[in-house]
């Protein structure tokens, strides 16, 4: 089980190297804590699944039909009226266009410690 | 000879503690708990009086939001998973006694006053399930139907209430529902509606008597006394808020009856860096303390003479204590980073603080407000002792 859960800790960390061809991503280690911050933060509320809770499923499927940029506009300002706050105070615009970058395409589990 | 049978005693001792169901010795269970394993779809079985773990149940699903209610007898825990699992575990056994799916995404639960019913409240599909507590088997079903359009509303702050009840807010309807399970195939229910934007969680005193929810979009709270609820839903603290400008809100405050002390509700400010403190039966505002950060939970200890206060990213790292009787905070502790969740012991003397980042909780004494002992936990989120059997609206 262990190894399994390595072995998508290494591929997802190949993946992340190989779409790392943007060269404004996040470093390596801020990279981390985005991971860590989406599944136990975000998923306070989209559950650490991203399946959906009292906020909406962030899975790709569920965002395919929304433009990134109103994605990282979500991140940045929140969203008025609902209970998604803006985020903008802890995360930076490179930070927000990442997480929009891999909720597209499959977020990230986090590493094994 | 004599050497063989021990070498076989041995091989048995190991097998069965490999297997993780040695034959359970006699003991009661009103010192124990459990630690929820939020990341790992597990629970940590632990014993208060000796501060240590003694088992782990693993298999119970998503737990990024899992909360616990406990049989009457004080031996069952009913773990609510964000992924609608519900799973009874057998805490003298160390096993899981019965698990099902009852819905796609629940938020937790509640067990009534006579203890034959279990109750998740769910977000997808939105209603309350209600089941025998013996045998999971479903009793009782209410869709939150709301509006002429058929939608479903997310349930938020299931609590039960003497008379075999349980009262709902609902999140997107803005009603607050009480359901009668007396008659457990029929339950009777009663709509409030229009009570106030999108209650966010509530409570059930600690006598049963009244319920309160949160409001998050919009400022005050609703009060209804389950005494009379003929009189229907009365607002309350309604120009809480209007003072200033509220922060963003990182994570939703939790309420429960814990937040009694002392004739006073303590109640965490929705986007403010304040626990408010509200006189019971008059109802007004006494009292707002400022505090470190934004309150997820604010826990009265069970007598009532301290309060102790989370706090949502970014000031996750700190809990702060409050005197009741001053209203002052007397300490500020850092038990590590992301602490999610706090759990007294039955009687006060000890609190366990769950630190998720340094994947640890702390056990700290109530009156010196040192730390006594740590446990290892993986990921640990919330923490439930199996003294909630016996309290009303746990």
């Amino acid at each position: 089980m262990r190894h399994a859960r390595l072995a998508v800790v290494v591929a997802t960390a190949l993946a992340i190297t190989t779409a790392r061809a943007a060269a404004d991503d996040p470093q390596p280690s801020r990279e981390r804590e985005l991971v860590r911050l989406v599944r136990q933060d975000c998923g306070a509320c989209h559950g650490m699944t991203l399946k959906g809770g009292l906020g909406p499923a962030l899975l790709p499927d569920a965002l395919r039909d929304k433009p990134a940029e109103s994605l990282r506009a979500t991140i940045l300002r929140g969203r008025p009226g609902t209970a998604m706050p803006p985020w903008q105070g802890m995360l930076s615009e490179t930070d927000a266009d990442w997480i929009v970058k891999y909720l597209l395409a499959g977020f990230p589990r986090e590493a094994v410690r | 000879m004599m050497r063989f049978a021990h070498t076989l005693l041995a091989a048995a001792a190991a097998l069965s503690a490999l297997a993780g169901c040695a034959t359970p010795t006699m003991r009661g269970t009103g010192d124990l708990g459990v630690i929820i394993e939020r990341a790992s779809g597990r629970v940590q079985l632990v014993d208060t009086s000796a501060r240590a773990a003694f088992g782990s149940v693993p298999g119970l699903g998503d737990l990024s939001h899992a909360s616990v209610v406990y049989s009457r007898d004080a031996r069952y825990a009913f773990v609510f998973g964000r992924d609608g699992g519900l799973t009874k575990v057998d805490l003298l056994n160390a096993r899981i006694e019965r698990r099902i799916v009852q819905s796609g995404n629940s938020i937790g639960g509640a067990i009534s006053q006579d203890g034959r019913l279990v109750a998740a409240a769910n977000y997808q599909p939105g209603g309350v399930k209600v089941f025998d507590a013996n045998s999971l088997e479903l009793v009782a079903d209410i869709p939150t139907v709301y509006g002429s359009s058929g939608a479903r509303s997310k349930v938020v702050g299931l609590a039960d209430a003497p008379g075999n009840r349980f009262v709902f807010s609902l999140f997107d309807a803005d009603e607050i529902w009480v359901a009668d399970l007396s008659q457990p195939a029929r339950p009777q229910v009663q709509k409030f509606s229009a009570v106030g934007r999108a209650p966010y969680d509530g409570l059930v005193t600690p006598d049963g008597r009244y319920y309160l929810a949160g409001l998050f979009g919009e400022d005050g709270v609703v009060l209804l006394d389950l005494w009379k609820p003929e009189r229907g839903m009365r607002r309350i603290l309604n120009d809480y808020g209007k003072r200033g400008e509220k922060l963003p809100v990182y994570k939703m405050p939790h309420l429960r009856g814990w937040a009694i002390a002392n004739g006073r509700a303590y109640l965490p400010g929705v986007g403010r860096h304040e626990v408010l403190v509200v006189e019971l039966t008059s109802w007004r505002e006494i009292a707002r303390i400022p505090v470190q950060g934004q309150p997820v939970f604010v826990m009265a200890r069970p007598d009532g003479r301290q309060v102790w206060v989370n706090f949502a990213i970014p000031n996750n790292g700190t809990v702060q204590v409050i005197d009741a009787m001053s209203n002052q905070i007397i300490r500020t502790l850092a038990p590590g980073r992301a602490v999610l969740h706090m759990e007294f012991t039955p009687r006060g003397e000890a609190v366990w603080i769950s630190a998720r980042d340094d994947h640890r909780v702390l056990v700290y004494d109530t009156r010196t407000l040192e730390p006594v002992a740590t446990l290892p936990a993986e990921n640990p989120s919330g923490i439930f002792f199996s003294a909630r059997a016996a309290r009303i609206g746990f």
